[in-house]
């Protein structure tokens, strides 16, 4: 084998260069103080999606008043029931057809839409209009699985992303939420909010991280509220949508809401 | 000197009431604080000398890794996993904000908004 001098230097520069990495090597791979990690049992998305079926809602609605899924995201989170509507604090509510639809509403739709209160929450749009005007950037995309969530240590109360947000999905805390909050009924797992800042419905980011459904899913014994990852073909979601006729909130606008209706 | 008999007791005066809280607290030393460690856990997260000084910057560390990162689990020096939680960590072994929070903040004098938003553990239950 014949070696020049062009061919030496070239493995002799590679050799140096193996050895100068090897004492990072050795340092990374020691790595042995502390860090942070996602928790295993935690439920991965493209972007987190929901399907709710008014028909199944209705019918429920009809028979008991069901207010299951509101009371179970309410309880959870510590959101305080409000008597005030200028300054109630709203994460999953019902409006009427006309407010949830305007856009489509029409005088001649059948009574049982026309008449029947429509389940709204936030639609962690896929272009969040709330995201874009906040100054402080407390409100965010996250890039992992597409929920719109707030980090309220951030919040200064501007309300811009109220302004923003056109499904009125926001709420601001005018008083301290403490104040109707029962504390026996309080869940101490979750914090409350403070005076002056902005809420909203965070999609269950802190049960998701757990490996559970959202609550408002969990708590809906008619099986009108499904969830699920909408990037993946196979998923629950993807499915329904693939079936049936949905209607989604002001599309018009180009948020991308990711809340599908079944009516 | 013109009006001494005024200007001289009245610097006295003026010195006296000036220099109060100095010779009023002399001697008075307030105690300590004695922050009462959980019993039954013997380690933190990470090492007592590190908390005592730097667990204001660590729990803003943590906000940011949970909210924006999604990291929920963190791993302490010695490979033990803890959730990084304020309400379902710290104060599940720090069972008492009076005892443990509340000694050395009412000491230093600080105010930790924290508690406007996280729910201090309900005590004697």
């Amino acid at each position: 084998m014949e070696k020049d001098r062009r061919e030496f230097l070239k493995i002799g520069g590679i050799s140096v260069l193996g050895l100068s990495a090897l004492p990072v090597f050795e340092a990374l791979a020691q790595g042995q103080g502390p860090k942070a990690m996602p928790d295993p049992r935690a439920l991965q998305a493209g972007q987190w999606a929901m399907v709710v079926d008014m028909k199944k809602c209705w019918e429920e609605q009809e028979k008991r008043q069901c207010k299951d899924c509101m009371d179970a995201c309410h309880k959870i989170h510590n959101v305080p029931t409000i008597p005030d509507p200028k300054r109630e604090i709203k994460w999953i509510w019902l409006e009427e057809y006309k407010h949830a639809f305007p856009d489509q509403a029409n005088e001649y739709a059948p009574e049982h839409v026309k008449e029947s209160p429509f389940l709204l929450l936030c639609n962690h749009c896929s272009n969040p209009p709330c995201v874009q005007v906040c100054p402080t950037k407390a409100t965010f995309k996250r890039a992992e699985d597409g929920v719109v969530l707030m980090d309220f240590h951030r919040c200064i109360g501007c309300r811009y992303c109220m302004a923003g947000c056109p499904y009125g999905a926001r709420s601001f805390n005018w008083g301290d939420p403490r104040e109707y909050l029962d504390p026996q009924q309080i869940n101490q797992a979750f914090p409350t909010r403070r005076k002056g800042v902005v809420e909203k419905c965070n999609f269950c980011a802190e049960r998701l991280a757990e490996g559970l459904p959202p609550a408002c899913v969990e708590a809906c014994k008619a099986k009108a509220l499904v969830y699920g990852d909408i990037t993946d073909p196979e998923s629950e979601v993807r499915k329904i949508l693939a079936g049936q006729y949905t209607l989604r909130r002001k599309i018009a606008l180009g948020t991308g809401p990711n809340v599908y209706y079944i009516i | 000197m013109y009006d001494s008999g005024k200007i001289i007791p009245g610097i006295i005066l003026f010195v006296g009431l000036f220099t109060f809280p100095l010779w009023s607290n002399l001697g008075k030393a307030a105690p300590a604080p004695k922050p009462e460690l959980p019993k039954t856990e013997k380690v933190c997260v990470m090492d007592a000398a590190f908390m005592k000084t730097e667990h204001m910057v660590l729990l803003n560390d943590w906000r940011d890794k949970v909210v924006r990162e999604a990291n929920r689990v963190w791993v302490g020096p010695d490979g033990k996993e803890y959730q990084m939680s304020l309400q379902n960590s710290c104060m599940q072994c720090h069972a008492s904000k009076t005892k443990f929070c509340d000694q050395c903040h009412n000491y230093a004098g600080v105010k930790p908004y924290c508690w406007e938003c996280h729910l201090e553990p309900k005590e004697n239950m």
